[in-house]
């Protein structure tokens, strides 16, 4: 690896989002504008004293879905684009390591991830008073994680998809059933063997332990860093793979 | 454009230089590459000299690009072999010193053309000033800040060269570089690669317009992924019995038609 091109490879792609002020509005005003919704979605529930707030648990987990979601659909567009462009092929004539190239992209749009869930984080906290016992700085961390991880899926995802309509249809298929299955829905412990046994191996629901974690302690919790060790370990296996997508030569 | 077929091909390889002169650049030996079920080329033995501009002529559909993205090694050959720089094809040690450029431009539209000849430099460790001068190289300084999806299609295609400029390659493989061009541009792309040459840069530009013919020192000509010949723009004109080199190429075609 070459920090040189690993780094410009960031501010490349940084550089393309900058000129998409569209796109950069929706990375970081959506997340914060759903988040309002599900609060006053959940305004009026009438709850028995000491009982926490539904938005206190969904909004939480929003945190750290949102970022997921949004990277998967980012990047997975901008890399196919990268694919059918030519400009991948050029790269890789280039003396850039696949690694640098991926984990450029991871970098350039976790700083996207970092900024989203920052704003979307101080709203959560300062507009809709989240209580949970757990600092902001550990949410955001999991926030952060979580779109490394969409980054990196997306990444993956980029390779079987031929048009930017194909990748888009990865969505239904990679990251929905990661949401229906979390825990966010339905508490895990509650599924059939079978659902929850698929739950167990998904991504997201790591994370969605995780922020269950830092909501019920104050302090981080040994629990809470295996998840995300686990959630790390998986980002740096789907960019593994990733990377044995992109061929230098083809037939 | 006769004329110029004439007076640049009198001394055959004059660009190349005395220090690389009888060295080949490129070499393939009994070259077959399919894609898919399809042969695409057929067999392929030539070399291509040290700087110098070699022409690979053909109509569409004869294999040029695949022989192209052979030779950078972004191409699966399926048997024989090309070495470059007397390595094989697509060694990593040939990524600093080969440049490709495909026929519709690989760039970033999104970019401005100053930030996407700055990206693919940083690759091979360019700095502002080189980035400057490969912009400058293909005229397009006062659109330097300017974001490339706002260009024009030859605009863009300069700008890809341009990308390709930056790391001084010492091979620089082009695809229909001059498609799109108005006239005035393509002779000064052509003096450019000229200028290239001279200085030791070995060229292999593709075309399916035979006028262009007259600017490289050597053609390959291709069709249905066999070479039919390698020669000189003269010789061409003289095997062809035309100076038209157009009607050279179809006169050959015809030759070898009868012939089988």
């Amino acid at each position: 690896m070459n920090p040189r091109m690993m780094l410009a490879t960031t501010a490349r792609v940084l550089g393309q989002l900058r000129h998409d002020h569209r796109s950069v509005a929706l990375i970081l005003v959506v997340p914060a504008l759903l988040l309002t919704a599900v609060y006053f979605l959940f305004e009026n529930e009438t709850l028995p004293p000491g009982f926490p707030r539904t938005f206190d648990r969904v909004g939480l987990m929003m945190l750290a879905i949102f970022p997921f979601v949004v990277m998967f659909l980012v990047t997975s567009i901008t890399m196919l684009r990268e694919r059918t462009s030519g400009t991948l092929e050029r790269l890789l004539t280039t003396p850039i390591h696949k690694a640098d190239l991926l984990f450029g992209y991871a970098l350039a749009f976790s700083i996207m991830a970092a900024l989203q869930s920052l704003v979307a984080t101080a709203v959560a906290y300062w507009v809709f008073g989240l209580d949970i016992k757990g600092g902001p700085g550990l949410v955001v961390m999991i926030a952060v994680i979580n779109a490394v991880l969409g980054v990196a899926l997306g990444l993956l995802c980029s390779a079987f998809a031929r048009t930017e309509f194909q990748a888009v249809q990865f969505m239904p298929v990679v990251v929905v059933p990661q949401i229906l299955l979390c825990g966010l829905f339905v508490a895990r412990d509650r599924m059939n063997d079978v659902l929850e046994a698929i739950s167990n191996v998904l991504p997201l629901t790591f994370s969605v332990d995780a922020l269950q974690e830092i909501a019920g302690n104050a302090e981080a919790t040994s629990a809470m860093w295996q998840d995300a060790a686990v959630m790390v370990g998986i980002v740096l296996v789907v960019l593994v793979l990733a990377s044995l997508t992109l061929r230098r030569r083809t037939s | 454009m006769s004329h110029l077929a004439r007076d640049k091909t009198k001394p055959r390889g004059h660009a190349a230089s005395p220090a690389t002169a009888g060295t080949a650049a490129v070499e393939a030996v009994a070259l077959h590459i399919s894609r898919g079920r399809t042969r695409i080329l057929r067999g392929l033995d030539f070399s291509i000299g040290n700087g110098r501009i070699t022409g690979l002529l053909g109509p569409s559909g004869s294999g040029k690009t695949t022989l192209m993205r052979g030779i950078v090694g972004v191409q699966k050959i399926t048997s024989g072999s090309i070495s470059v720089l007397g390595q094989p094809a697509g060694a990593p040690s040939l990524r600093h010193d080969v440049g490709y450029v495909t026929q519709s431009p690989s760039v970033y539209p999104d970019l401005s053309v100053e930030a996407n000849v700055r990206y693919f430099g940083a690759m091979h460790g360019a700095t502002a000033a080189d980035t400057a001068e490969a912009i400058a190289a293909v005229g397009l300084e006062e659109f330097a800040r300017q974001k490339t999806a706002d260009l024009s299609g030859g605009q863009s295609s300069r700008v890809s060269l341009a990308c390709a400029l930056v790391s001084r390659p010492k091979l620089l493989v082009l695809d229909e570089p001059t498609v799109g061009l108005d006239p005035v541009l393509r002779a000064e792309l052509w003096e450019r690669f000229a200028a290239m040459a001279e200085a030791g840069t070995t060229l292999l530009v593709s075309s399916h317009v035979m006028e262009e013919a007259s600017h490289c020192s050597s053609l390959l000509l291709l069709r249905d992924g066999l070479l039919l010949a390698q020669l000189s723009p003269a010789e061409l004109a003289e095997r062809g019995r035309s100076n038209d080199l157009e009607r050279a190429f179809l006169h050959i075609i015809q030759e070898g038609l009868a012939a089988q």
